[in-house]
């Protein structure tokens, strides 16, 4: 039987890009997909005839250009293509517009509040200082304090002095940003109501916590920490849609020799006297390898491909108390044509961005009390956004696309499992409320897809649906990425590691968790490092 | 009345009224003294308007020449570096021409009309050259650039666009080919040819056509999500793409007030556009002598580490300085930093190693970062569409 120098299981971007460097170093690798294609959360699928879906994610701001520039991405067919506008439609039939030319976002903040413009100019000076904190930190394992061996220690002392660099002011809205709650954040700069609801939405996006529980305000620095061509917290759309962020990774990693395996699930890792040995797949064929990567969460990594004699107690106990809830669903729909939105211009460059209908924080809390309460949102906060005003590829000519990211959707509904009832009550309220500020929108509906907690786990694998592999909240973020002593990639048994977002710095389609864990396998083979650093701000 | 004035003041294109219109930022730059925007919307957006949709551009101001007469042919045969008659009617072919001492003075493109009928593009004001060169030749030569206006219509979707305006048969226009249409009891005439290095066009009309051109583009282009670009995307889009910009990479070499600030198409990378079999053309001695003595200079494209463009920078071998940048850009499709440099030779081999010093400023801090580059032998951006018969939908 053939052997592998690597396998790596699954083939979502991170395992993708994780293969990519194993393969580029000289190793033989395989990637095991479950999926009769490839991509993970990752994925275009045309699912209406001429029209091409983002089934999952959408926007693409966190990829690393270092790994898309040496990968080649480009090309191997990838264009990432940034846009501006969005607006946040409000009950009282205004909205708020959020224009990509700076003096002309002043105008239209000021249009609501003088004072909010204004403030906003203080706002995106200390949210850059928080990203630029951050963002060094993207392609770097993350320093375990509790080792004393000179690596981490070098990289702890460097962690501290960009740390010491803020001056104490700097250090409190520091710890005040990673804890406190992006309501409470933003309620420290604004004071109308569709401001703070427009920008407070990513706060909570992909993560079961309100606008007004602790540690949401990271999670809008998440969304802010990436950039498309070097502008910081700019967003774009992958060409074709966000498979093609997959498929260029997967023929990077063909041209150096690699090989993917769709169609093949993983029953489990394994493990011979503490080392791994290879997986097995629920069909029994087995295939061997020294060296098994694991991309998928930390709770179906530990709790569901390995074996729980092979790990130690309070490992178990960290996985299965490991925080993935799920709290995120969506729509992608086919549209006959353009809809037009009250009070705005169907050539309104506000048009192209991501459009939302909660005009409050409030409302967004409200939101959030559903989840709680074991349903989904009756109204809901949606990012929505029709990528077919920038990308001519998803739809025929003058058609257009829709995706519709939807926050809240519970897990389990009451406790129980989706029904198909339920999905169809989910869709309705994402629907109405689109409508209700769209008189043609739902005549244009030609075919739509919805997701919900229950498909995307079915689909993606990703646990309860989590969006990030996992929350992303302090205590889950940097060494504690996904448990203390397990941040840098290595597993409990030797040649075991992981690369998927659950692991440091966590979810979206960044491509970094990926490349940091190659980097370590490659330096635990002592082999040569090809993994990029990050490049410097300044 | 016109005042004393107004004859000198700024100048509009015959497409202003829609171009204003469209220019939501009013960022206004000159060309030829010609007011035309630097942006419209977004440098960003517009750039990927080229490479993701279709991008139109206002380039009116170009100077274009009609060359007519029995010696049309052999006049341009004396003028310009490349064998013109194998331009053949229809086609379009790029070029530069060259003073005595092989020295080039302009790049440009001539376009073949019909018989004994030319029409040249030129960067600079050209009618003097062109005058001084017509001596003994039977040929006339009209400045024609107020008549003439122009539109480029570039990127994946720009066959698309124009097909929907009715250009029945474009998808089988070949590269560099170019072909009239009835427009409105006049002629448009459409050539497949740019400055972008993607797929695209560009259309000619009488000045006093021009608006109803503009707005019957925009009107079919709307589901090709067509948008005007500016000056800053177009030269992002160049960089990317591996064109020289005269007055930029190049001093025309009858501007050029010191000795040695001129170059030889040899130095700029052009030799390919010189061709020795072909009868005495303007500078053809000199360039004889440089092949046999060898050039100066070479030009090389340089992809250099980093995300900082090397905008102005040194380029070193050994610490040593070899070269200056001429141009630079952070290319977003191919996502690469690119640098155009003028190295001394020899310099410039494809796969060499340099260093580039770059500075940037960051907030009033300037810093200097010394960033490994190497030469490479090819523009990083050249996608099939460009050069595809008949060209997909995007
Ligand atoms: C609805 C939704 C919207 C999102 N929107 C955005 C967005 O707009 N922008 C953004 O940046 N991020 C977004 N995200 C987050 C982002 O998509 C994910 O964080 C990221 O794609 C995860 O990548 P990954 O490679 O770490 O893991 P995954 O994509 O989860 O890949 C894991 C892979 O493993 C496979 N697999 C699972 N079990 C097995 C097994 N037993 N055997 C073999 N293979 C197996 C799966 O099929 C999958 O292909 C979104 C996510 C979702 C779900």
């Amino acid at each position: 039987m053939k052997k592998y120098d690597a396998i790596v299981i699954g083939a979502g971007h991170n395992g993708l890009t994780n293969a990519a460097y194993l393969a580029k170093s000289g190793l033989d690798v395989a990637v095991l997909e479950r999926n009769p294609y490839i991509g993970g959360a990752t994925v275009s699928r045309e699912l209406h005839r001429g029209w091409t879906y983002s089934n999952c994610s959408y926007v693409c701001s966190l990829l690393r250009p270092e790994i898309a520039r040496d990968l080649e991405l480009p090309r191997h067919g990838l264009q990432v293509v940034p846009y501006g506008g969005g607006v946040t439609f409000m009950r009282n039939g205004d909205y708020y517009g959020n224009y990509y030319d700076h003096n002309r976002q002043y105008r239209e903040m000021a249009r609501h509040s003088k004072r909010d413009a204004n403030a906003y100019e203080r706002y995106t000076t200390d949210v850059m200082k928080q990203t630029r904190l951050i963002r060094p930190y993207l392609l770097r394992r993350p320093p375990d304090p509790t080792s004393l061996k000179p690596r981490d220690l070098r990289d702890l002392l460097g962690f501290a002095r960009s740390f010491m660099e803020m001056g104490e002011e700097g250090l409190a809205d520091t710890l005040r940003f990673w804890t406190k709650s992006v309501g409470d954040y933003l309620n420290e700069y604004f004071e109308t109501d569709a401001i703070k609801a427009h920008l407070g939405g990513t706060g909570v996006i992909g993560t079961a916590l309100g606008v007004y529980s602790p540690g949401t305000a990271y999670v809008l620095l998440h969304h802010y920490m990436g950039d498309v061509d070097g502008n910081v917290g700019s967003w774009g759309f992958a060409r074709g849609g966000m498979g093609a962020v997959a498929a260029a990774l997967e023929k990077s990693f063909r041209a150096f020799g690699g090989e993917v395996i769709c169609d093949a699930d993983v029953d489990r890792i394994i493990v011979r006297h503490g080392k791994v040995r290879g997986v097995a797949l629920k069909n029994g064929d087995e295939y061997l390898a020294d060296i098994v990567v694991s991309n998928l969460d930390p709770r179906r990594t530990f709790l569901d491909v390995m074996d729980e004699g092979d790990l130690s107690a309070e490992l178990l106990h960290r996985a299965r108390n490991f925080k993935i809830r799920g709290s995120s669903g969506k729509l992608n729909i086919a549209l006959d044509g353009l809809p037009s939105f009250h009070g705005l211009d169907k050539s309104s460059p506000l048009m192209v961005g991501d459009m939302h209908f909660t005009d409050s924080l409030e409302r967004l809390e409200r939101a959030y009390d559903d989840w709680k309460d074991g349903t989904w949102s009756k109204d809901p906060y949606v990012d929505m956004l029709i990528p077919t005003q920038t990308d001519p590829t998803m739809a025929p000519p003058g058609k257009h696309m829709m995706t519709v990211f939807v926050q809240y959707a519970p897990p389990k509904i009451n406790g129980g499992e989706w029904t198909d009832a339920d999905k169809a009550g989910f869709e309705k309220s994402v629907i109405d409320q689109i409508a209700a500020h769209s008189p043609d929108f739902r005549d244009l509906i030609l075919h739509c897809e919805t997701r919900t907690p229950r498909e995307i786990e079915a689909e993606t694998g990703l646990t309860e649906g989590n969006i990030f592999q996992g929350e992303l909240t302090f205590d889950q973020l940097l060494f504690n990425r996904p448990f203390p002593g397990y941040s840098q990639y290595r597993g409990p048994v030797r040649g075991m590691y992981m690369c998927g977002s659950g692991t440091h710095p966590g979810g979206g389609v960044m491509a970094a968790p990926g490349a940091n864990a190659a980097r370590e396998i490659l330096r635990d083979l002592r082999r040569p490092d090809v993994v990029p650093g990050g490049y410097a701000d300044d | 009345m016109k005042s004393a004035s107004d004859a000198t003041m700024m100048l509009r294109t015959p497409f202003h009224s829609r171009v204003a219109a469209a220019c939501e930022l009013n960022a206004w730059g000159t060309w030829k003294g010609y007011t035309t925007p630097t942006a419209y919307t977004d440098v960003e957006l517009e750039y990927f308007a080229i490479r993701s949709t279709a991008g139109v551009f206002d380039l009116s101001p170009m100077n274009k020449y009609r060359i007519t007469g029995p010696d049309a042919e052999a006049y341009l045969n004396r003028l310009v570096t490349r064998d013109v008659s194998k331009i053949r009617a229809g086609r379009v072919g790029y070029t530069v021409w060259c003073n005595d001492a092989g020295q080039v003075m302009d790049d440009g493109t001539i376009f073949h009309l019909g018989e004994n009928d030319y029409r040249v593009c030129a960067f600079a004001r050209a009618t003097d050259w062109l005058h001084w060169s017509a001596l003994g030749f039977d040929v006339e030569v009209v400045d024609e650039s107020d008549e003439v206006a122009a539109l480029a219509v570039q990127g994946p979707t720009s066959c698309a666009a124009l097909l929907a305006m009715g250009l029945v048969g474009l998808e089988q226009l070949k590269p560099f080919g170019l072909t009239m249409f009835p427009f409105e009891g006049g002629t448009l005439m459409v050539s497949r040819t740019g400055f972008t290095g993607d797929l695209g066009y560009e259309l000619w009309i009488a000045a006093d056509k021009a608006e109803l051109l503009w707005d019957r583009l925009f009107e079919a282009g709307r589901p090709h999500l067509i948008k005007p670009f500016g000056s800053d995307a177009l030269d992002m889009a160049r960089i990317e793409a591996g064109f020289l910009q005269a007055g930029v990479d190049f001093v025309p070499a009858e501007s050029a007030v010191r000795s040695g600030r001129s170059r030889s198409p040899y130095e700029l990378g052009l030799g390919w556009l010189v061709d020795m079999d072909k009868p005495v053309f303007n500078g053809r001695k000199a360039l004889l002598r440089e092949q046999a003595r060898g050039s100066r200079y070479r030009f090389a494209m340089l992809d250099v580490d980093g995300n900082k463009p090397a905008s102005h920078s040194f380029i070193l071998s050994g610490g040593k300085k070899v070269g200056t940048v001429t141009s630079a850009a952070w290319c977003p499709t191919a996502k690469t930093n690119v640098a155009f440099a003028q190295l001394e030779m020899p310099h410039g081999d494809v796969g060499q190693e340099l260093v580039a010093e770059i500075y940037y400023q960051r907030e009033l801090q300037w810093t200097r970062v010394m960033a490994p580059c190497r030469v490479i032998g090819a523009p990083v951006f050249n996608p099939p569409r460009r050069r595809a018969v008949p060209p997909g939908a995007f």
